[in-house]
């Protein structure tokens, strides 16, 4: 059987299990609840294990997709189930199949409907997976949609106190992208002689001129897709959804939700926006960067001020997601290199903030950066680990958060987008405020006199907490220390990619010089 | 992984690369062991641990210094040897690799840093004992002498960021060392941060430089199978002229060397960051971090010269910054203040130096200052530690009978920092004036030489310099005993001090042989270290400048650079392409070499003065009257740091906190997206009267999509 399709339903067939054994639950609850835990944890881990054999077969100085699985599925309508991975899903599939267990760990202290929310956890993970592999428009669609449902229900049945709200937030603001996303498909099916959904072969059918869609026409199709997926980034002014679902979602959610479901915005643009439209793509280049860095220093801006902890890191989020927006629109292989790179690092280090905030939320029940200070003391160790994971995403050299965001710049200065250097220089900024707001908080929640009692005597992290929390610091120093294990891993297919859009480089001058 | 650049043979060359690689690696492995384990292993180890490595590293750094001199020259006159250990990031046409130069300059900044680090290090033991971190102590500082040999060992501008950075990092942990003080939390906060504000400059500048010339490398690079000159020899083929790129690298550059050397205007953060323990402020606030940004200058010459717009820039603000720290330094009341605005001062001296084309006397400046500027902190440090964690000079006063070493080795420092006769100081600050006096590559102002005004305010810092280190000193040694009086305790230090071994608050005492050793050798070092760069007037041969030479660019007459630029393009047009900086580019500069040595004498002649006058006044002084009231805006450091808050910091808060926050997001955006979710709502609710539950209304939505889309077929359909 295809790797990639045990992969992906690995969970799925994970989840049913956890159904079966629902029939045999006894009367005692916290042992059953005790078995799911371990259950799901055991299923997450073996579907990372075998992710980890994909990328063992993986050839990286192949930019086309591989380990492909093609079988019709609805073949009225020229509907395959087309799977595969290339430079650009590869390692955001090991993302999610990493980050997985980590958020099973982090949900631990979750008593309410056990079984319920690990289910809906595996469900997601079977859809976060598909997104990144399907080769088919409609399987795409189907999984980019599957994913909303668990997550709904992990914000509006496991969430804070305005859960509801929040939930349906999300849900709107991305339902309205994903609708208009699912009318610019169809569109393309029909283009391309209603025939196939398939993605390799319409890129292929466009880039060839096989496939000609009106000027017009493109500029509009572009747009459905790149609101859909811009919502979702986010990207701003479609950012708002985004702090109130991390505030009231559970941990975990918030783990999965800016360490996976985020990328499935940047993802998109690149697998969809680029390649469809290259022309519309360039034309619209400087209006993107303006949001992203618009995002970058408004994002880091606010978060500076955000009396919440779960809430700045959200803020930061928005920052750090425009980095990556900003480098998928300069059509350098640094800006793109670096965007990808970003979504990786960002998944680690942002998973890890939040897996910090939950730890001591499990402990406080509150996230106040005011209700904090001093912390440092009853808790060195989380105070160490959680330093490193703040010094990451504030792009300190040899940790991952830097990699991308200086690749990111320089490929954005070095991009022939018109003003790309203005907004290079002015995304520069971000990297200052992010210092801003990350060392002031860390200054007032973990460094001072310890000026609340409750805090005097916090324990410090256990055994389960450790073990979900050091992995991410390690690939956090990893990645920022040898960045080539990664990088080669997708530089064929992003150098595809940016040829899709601005030509062979025999068309464009290597070095924009100007002087 | 060994891709040998070095002529060298075969088995030297190995043990070479050895040798490189632990100068760095055993002090990060220190690092490590003291990080993880250092809490089980008790101070003796932890310091042995700690000093060892950095032993380790003291000695490969001399062995590979000898190795570098006996090393063979390149085609450029140029001993160097380089060594690739890996290839940190490679994308598309840009690189950057984990490989090491070691090169005269580099050469010299490694003997210093380990030197002095081992020094302080020792004495940090002695400093740090019975302290709850010692363990985490040493882990930072360990780290510390990483990144910062890592800054200068970097063969590219990207990985001397990474050292560069890194330095930041250590300096920040260790400047908040004490966790619970409030004071040090925001001094480390705020040395991060403006360090950052400088970094933004350095990280344009890199990428200018890489977008400019295809390289960021000091050295020849091999990328995707193309040798690409490094940006320093490109920027000095004849061919390239000055110009707005040159300049803009160059000043931004320059951005980040004001962060990280604590110029005007960024030069706030360094007075703050005293907060951290003295052996810190030794070592990193004084002897090695600050002066890096010196270290980015001198190795960016090449660039630098090129922009007779960023020469001037530069030494203006370093002259400016020298004379505006000498007044503050003069008013302050912290010994370890005084000492942290001499830094900055000093710093300006360095800058001077550069901007007027004396790089190496710069460099010279930064290795005289890592002795006697260490040796005066570690000695401040032995006075704060003998007088019991009191760091007010009002407080102390006729300590020199208590701790006769202290007040012997901080007497040289002293001297040594006021230019007197013969001292390591007084050879490369006199060197720094007489090359700013003689400079040709500034402008004229209102027809007077700009060199000159320069000239005068570098003098008059050098009075001000040698009065307000008398001042210090006679506050502190000599004078009538004010300790044990009251001991108001404002600093909030005393509480969290490592100093808990039992003595009351009695008499001041000497401290032990571990702080007191280190003392005595940097005092024989500020004493005689000077000598290495006699200038040729004095008799001397200036062994430091010539060894210098081939790695630092020199100066062009300014004006010349544009007008002369096409013409030594013609001269030069047969000159090899690894021409390494513009050595030979300008002949004009030879001329300058045959300077006026009665001159540079008579002007020696004065600096001596000077700093005798200066000496002297502050005897008058201060002799009687050691409290006597300083002006208080001076006290007060002019209000800089209100006023940056008033300007800056204040009004981006409110801007983000009322504006973007509650306004743009709570009000304007979510109105847009809550008007809209009403609409929604209207129709689920609607829908809702013969369904409910989410997932129906999530099927409710998709229903409401389906009927766009046909409806959006039919019209293309109908079309």
């Amino acid at each position: 059987m295809n790797l990639i399709t045990i992969t992906t339903f690995l969970p799925l067939i994970g989840a049913i299990l956890l159904l079966l054994l629902s029939l045999r639950d006894s009367g005692d609850q916290k042992a059953a609840n005790n078995l799911y835990r371990y259950a799901t944890l055991a299923i997450t881990l073996v579907t990372f294990l075998v992710s980890l054999v994909i990328l063992a077969r993986y050839d990286s100085s192949n930019a086309a997709a591989q380990l492909v699985q093609k079988n019709p599925w609805i073949g009225s309508l020229g509907v395959y189930y087309h799977v595969g991975i290339d430079g650009l899903s590869i390692w955001l599939v090991i993302l999610t199949t990493f980050l997985m267990p980590i958020a099973v760990l982090a949900s631990w202290h979750v008593t309410k409907r056990v079984r319920e929310y690990m289910l809906f956890m595996l469900i997601l993970e079977t859809g976060m997976i598909g997104v990144f592999v399907s080769l088919d428009m409609f399987l795409f669609y189907l999984f980019f949609e599957i994913t909303l449902i668990p997550m709904y229900f992990l914000i509006g049945v496991w969430g804070g106190e305005r859960r509801i709200y929040a939930a349906i937030k999300f849900f709107v603001y991305t339902v309205v992208g994903s609708l208009l996303m699912l009318v610019a498909i169809i569109a393309i099916y029909f283009y391309n002689g209603g025939t196939t959904f398939d993605i390799v072969e319409i890129t292929n059918n466009i880039q060839t001129g096989k496939t000609l869609i009106p000027g017009n026409v493109q500029v509009w199709l572009w747009l459905a897709f790149a609101l859909a997926f811009c919502i979702k980034v986010p990207l701003f002014p479609f950012h708002t959804w985004l702090p109130d679902a991390h505030v009231e979602a559970p941990t975990a959610g918030s783990i999965i939700l800016a360490g996976v479901l985020l990328k499935m915005g940047t993802y998109g643009l690149m697998r969809f926006n680029l390649p469809f439209f290259p022309s519309v793509s360039q034309k619209a280049a400087p209006w993107m960067m303006g949001l992203a860095v618009i995002g970058i220093i408004y994002g880091a801006l606010v978060a500076m001020v955000q009396p919440d902890m779960k809430k700045l890191v959200a803020y930061s989020s928005v920052s750090h997601l425009g980095f990556v927006v900003l480098g998928i629109f300069a059509f350098t292989d640094q800006g793109m290199q670096g965007a990808l790179y970003q979504m990786l690092a960002h998944g680690i280090s942002t998973g890890a903030l939040f897996l910090g905030v939950g730890i001591i939320y499990d402990r406080r029940h509150t996230r106040q950066i005011a209700d904090f200070g001093g912390i440092s003391t009853p808790m060195p160790q989380y105070s160490t680990l959680f330093l490193i994971v703040a010094l990451s995403s504030l792009g300190l050299p040899l940790l991952n958060g830097f990699i991308g965001e200086f690749l990111i710049l320089l490929g954005t200065f070095a991009s022939p987008v018109p003003h790309a250097k203005m907004f290079a220089v002015l995304a520069a900024l971000g990297v200052i405020l992010s210092a801003v707001y990350l060392l002031w908080m860390i200054q007032r929640v973990f460094f001072g006199e310890i000026t609340k009692k409750e805090n005097a005597e916090l324990k410090d992290m256990d055994g389960r907490e450790v073990l979900a929390m050091v992995p991410l610091v390690v690939l956090a120093i990893v990645m920022g220390v040898k960045p080539m294990t990664f990088l080669r891993g997708s530089e064929k297919t992003v150098t595809l990619v940016k040829e899709y859009v601005i030509g062979k480089p025999a068309k464009v001058a290597e070095n924009h010089q100007d002087k | 992984m060994a891709k040998a650049l070095s002529q060298l043979p075969p088995p030297d060359h190995q043990l070479l690369v050895l040798m490189l690689k632990w100068i760095t690696l055993a002090p990060l492995i220190g690092a490590i062991i003291n990080g993880l384990f250092g809490k089980r292993l008790g101070e003796k180890v932890v310091g042995a641990i700690a000093c060892g490595s950095v032993a380790v590293s003291a000695v490969l750094a001399f062995l590979s210094f000898n190795q570098l001199i006996h090393a063979p020259k390149d085609a450029n006159d140029v001993r160097r040897i380089t060594e690739h250990f890996f290839t940190w990031i490679s994308v598309g046409n840009f690189q950057a690799d984990f490989a090491y130069l070691l090169d005269p300059l580099s050469g010299i900044y490694i003997l210093f840093i380990t030197g002095v680090g081992l020094l302080i290090h020792i004495y940090a033991v002695g400093y740090m004992h019975g302290d709850p971190g010692f363990y985490r102590f040493f882990a930072y500082l360990n780290l510390f002498m990483f990144m910062m040999l890592t800054l200068v060992l970097g063969d590219n501008l990207l990985l001397l960021f990474v050292g560069w950075e890194g330095v930041g990092l250590c300096s920040y942990l260790l400047i908040g060392f004490f966790t619970k003080w409030n004071v040090a939390g925001d001094a480390s906060k705020k040395a991060f941060i403006v360090n950052r504000i400088g970094d933004f400059g350095f990280m344009i500048a890199t990428f200018l430089v890489f977008t400019t010339f295809g390289t960021i490398s000091f050295v020849t690079k091999n990328i995707g199978g193309h040798e690409v000159a490094s940006f320093l020899t490109q920027v000095s083929a004849p061919t390239i002229a000055a110009g707005g790129v040159l300049t803009a690298i160059a000043l931004l550059l320059f951005v980040g060397a004001t962060g990280k050397s604590a110029q005007i205007p960024l030069f706030v953060w360094l007075p703050d960051a005293m907060a951290g323990p003295t052996p810190v402020s030794a070592l990193i606030h004084a002897a090695t971090m600050v002066t890096a940004g010196v270290y980015l200058t001198a190795r960016c010459s090449a660039v630098v010269v090129k922009s007779p717009t960023a020469m001037t820039v530069i030494a203006i603000i370093g002259a400016a910054t020298a004379i505006f720290a000498a007044t503050i330094g003069l008013a302050q009341n912290d010994i370890k203040k005084v000492l942290a605005y001499s830094t900055v001062s000093q710093l300006g001296y360095m800058f001077l130096a550069c901007g007027v084309g004396a790089f190496a006397a710069g460099i010279f400046h930064v290795m005289t200052h890592a002795f006697f500027k260490a040796l005066l902190f570690l000695g401040a440090g032995s006075v704060i530690h003998g007088a019991h964690d009191e760091q007010d000079m009002r407080k102390m006063g006729g300590f020199r009978k208590y701790m006769p070493f202290t007040f012997g080795t901080m007497f040289v420092g002293w001297l040594a920092i006021s230019g007197f006769p013969l001292l390591s100081g007084f050879f490369s600050k006199d060197e720094i004036l007489w090359k700013t006096w003689s400079t040709e590559a500034l402008p004229h102002v209102w027809g007077f030489p700009l060199s000159k005004i320069l000239w005068g305010i570098a003098a008059l810092t050098a009075l001000l310099t040698a009065i307000y280190m008398t001042r210090m000193m006679v506050m502190t040694f000599w004078g009538e005993e004010r300790f044990g009086k009251s001991h108001g305790d404002d600093h909030g230090h005393a509480s969290h001090g490592h100093d808990d071994h039992g003595h009351g608050h009695g008499k001041p005492h000497e401290s032990g042989w571990l702080m007191v050793g280190p003392l005595v050798v940097l005092a024989v070092l500020s004493l005689f270290g000077g000598f290495v760069g006699v200038p040729a007037a004095m008799g001397g041969s200036n062994h430091f400048e010539h060894f210098l030479e081939p790695v630092i660019a020199h100066a062009q007459p300014h004006g010349a650079a544009a007008a002369h630029a096409p013409a030594a393009g013609d001269a030069h047009g047969a000159a090899p392409a690894e021409q390494h900086a513009a050595t030979t580019a300008a002949p004009a500069v030879k001329v300058e070499e045959h300077h006026d040595t009665t001159t540079e004498l008579a002007l020696a002649g004065f600096s001596i003065l000077l700093g005798l006058i200066g000496i002297g006044v502050g005897f008058a002084v201060f002799g009687k009257n050691p409290l006597k009231p300083m002006p208080k805006l001076l006290e007060d450091k002019y209000k800089i740091d209100e006023l940056y808050d008033e300007v800056v910091v204040h009004p981006i808060e409110t801007l983000s906190r009322e504006g973007l926050w509650k306004i743009v997001d709570v009000k304007i955006i979510d109105g847009v997206v809550n008007g809209t979710a009403k609409l929604f709502g209207g129709v689920s609710g609607v829908l809702r009267y013969t369904q409910t539950g989410f997932a129906r209304n999530y099927a409710a939505v998709i229903l409401v999509g389906a009927i766009a889309i046909i409806g959006y077929f039919g019209y293309i359909a109908l079309r």
